[in-house]
């Protein structure tokens, strides 16, 4: 008989102290790895703080003096130092709508495809093309919607819309004036190339987690496709397609190089979406390097504290509705 | 005296099942006897599931599943290629392993199937509703929350509410897919009642590892084993009196 076994108790209490021993010894890497973490994490709040605070300040002059008019007015006039946002404002707004009503229907369209209707050696290649054009830097899209995209729409496509949409009573006014191939249609639609990726994949993956047994179920009812996506996998994958939606129009409200390229950079507010017009991405780049005196850049500055508040706003606005649709979902 | 034979609702002919090189079963051949429970035993993997899934083709939705043979339901054979499957499966209706409410109000998971075949004023549909749900033992538990999430019940509410839910869309047929493997034993009861309820009306087909379960509430029973039927018969027959010793070392829990 062994040493162990006459004294059970003993030898117990030696693998107990051996076991503590053992986990002592994590002790202080485990320290050390809650801190570095914690560290990286309120990393985020401190630069998040420190952007806010350096474009307030920056933005300040501008601010105090035109006050309001800056968000109400349109006048951008270098010369005598008169600014107001409100045509970056629309342009922004007004090209981000447009490229998400093309590109929601169309991203939701591919993912729906690719995850219930699409032959499987289909799949692959055309959810890698996808993701290929993500990666695209935005600058060649830029050049392609100049030396492409804009002679195209203005030798085919503008020409034909002036023609028939622009006489219909009410949206008329949208689809008038000369064919400049560069403005905020253009825009929009390079735009919509450019978030179609996000939409569509991040859809995409949230549609393959419905769990099949769900879909087997509606279709066991004798749900078409359609209808199993539309009742089903739409509500059930709802959180993620927002977030998918609002990573596409963060994108598309921020996009700044392709824009600059195609949106002819004029600071004025016309009706007609064939017209030039700027944002605020294109408006900042574009001017930066030009701008001479304070105000000016203090200006362009604050163009820059509104991009973010529209982006907060945005993002917060959909939280909201999240939180509204889950509160009535009682999940 | 002579028993008059019990209508058939369902008749499988020598049905060979293939996920795409692999053959799960190998030539089946049994009836699903009208207004009736027919239960499927057997050890995981022998086929017993794969075959429900053929009764209503949910096979369908899987590139390189294919079923061969026939299954005639009231004499008309569902593999053929111009069946309406959405059709077939609003008469053969179908309740899974796990609850699967649809992620919308609980009345809207009664209503959602019965609105894509009927267009019901709102006072007909609250009347197919509550009747669906009393149907299923569910109505005294939800009559005052009908809005409320479908997901917001209970596992074995939730799975009364899926029965609700293929009852309401008035099948000819229904599939139970081990309809109790996630509920608890008073939820299992419930349904098990249930089972008993719905026969009156409907032809039943209930997969299951619970031996007692087949025994209680079943009134054929087929021990199926690696791909085949290895015995099929009145479930009293079975557990008393198997012919053949795999069946009795499956039920006396030998092995599976």
């Amino acid at each position: 008989m062994t040493d162990a076994s006459l004294h059970p108790s003993r030898a117990l209490a030696t693998a107990t102290a051996d076991r503590a021993r053992a986990l002592a010894r994590h002790r202080i890497p485990d320290a050390v790895f809650a801190a570095l973490t914690r560290a990286a994490a309120l990393a985020v709040l401190v630069m998040l703080g420190g952007v806010i605070v350096s474009l307030a300040r920056g933005a300040w002059p501008a601010f105090s003096a035109f006050g309001l008019d800056f968000l109400t007015t349109s006048t951008w006039n270098p010369v005598k130092e008169r600014f107001g946002a409100l045509a970056p404002i629309y342009g922004t707004v007004v090209t981000s709508l447009i490229a998400m009503l093309i590109a929601v229907p169309v991203g939701l369209g591919i993912a729906v495809f690719l995850t219930e209707l699409c032959p499987r050696p289909l799949r692959r290649p055309i959810g890698i093309a996808v993701e290929l054009l993500a990666g695209i830097p935005s600058i060649i899209y830029g050049v392609w919607g100049l030396f492409v995209l804009a002679p195209f729409l203005q030798e085919t496509v503008q020409p034909a819309l002036i023609a028939t949409l622009g006489r219909a009573p009410l949206i008329g006014p949208l689809f008038e004036g000369p064919p400049y191939g560069i403005g905020l249609l253009t825009a929009s639609l390079i735009l919509a190339v450019m978030v179609l990726p996000f939409i569509t994949s991040v859809s995409r993956d949230v549609f393959e987690t419905v769990p099949p047994m769900l879909k087997e179920s509606a279709y066991g009812l004798g749900c078409t496709t359609w209808e199993v996506v539309r009742r089903v996998v739409l509500p059930y994958t709802r959180a993620g397609v927002i977030g998918g939606v609002m990573l596409g129009l963060g994108r598309a409200l921020g996009e700044t190089m392709a824009v600059t390229f195609v949106i002819g950079n004029a600071h004025k507010i016309q009706a007609s979406l064939l017209a030039p017009a700027t944002t605020i991405s294109a408006s900042i780049a574009n001017e930066f390097t030009e701008a001479v005196g304070d105000l000016y850049t203090a200006s362009l500055i604050a163009l820059g504290l509104i991009l973010f508040v529209i982006t907060f706003v945005v993002l917060a606005a959909a939280r909201l509705m999240l939180m509204q649709l889950e509160r009535r979902q009682g999940a | 005296m002579t028993v008059p034979a019990l209508p058939e609702k369902i008749t499988v002919r020598d049905l060979r099942f293939h996920y795409g090189a692999s053959l799960a079963l190998k030539g089946v051949s049994l009836p699903l006897h009208e207004r009736r429970v027919t239960a499927f035993i057997g050890p995981s993997g022998c086929g017993k599931s794969t075959l429900l899934r053929v009764l209503n083709r949910m096979y369908d939705l899987y590139p390189g599943q294919r079923a061969e043979g026939e299954v005639l339901l009231d004499g008309h054979n569902i593999l053929g290629r111009d069946v309406d499957v959405n059709l077939l499966r609003a008469r053969v209706g179908m309740v899974f392993q796990k609850p699967t409410p649809f992620p919308m109000s609980i009345y809207d998971n009664i209503a959602f199937g019965v609105r894509l075949y009927e267009d019901l004023p709102r006072a007909e549909m609250d009347a197919r509703v509550e009747a669906a749900l009393r149907g299923a033992a569910l109505w005294d538990e939800v009559k005052d929350k009908l809005g409320a999430s479908g997901l917001s019940l209970s596992g074995g509410q939730q799975q009364r509410l899926c029965i609700a839910r293929s009852v309401a869309v008035q099948p000819e047929v229904i599939l139970l897919d081990e309809p109790c493997s996630a509920l608890d034993p008073i939820s299992t009861a419930k349904v098990e009642e249930l089972i008993d309820e719905l026969k009156e009306r409907y032809t039943i087909a209930i997969v299951t590892h619970n031996m007692q379960q087949a025994a209680r509430v079943s009134d054929f029973t087929a021990f199926m084993y690696l791909g085949e039927l290895i015995e099929f018969g009145d479930t009293s027959t079975i557990f008393t009196a198997p012919r053949h010793k795999a069946t009795q070392d499956y039920i006396t829990g030998r092995f599976g």
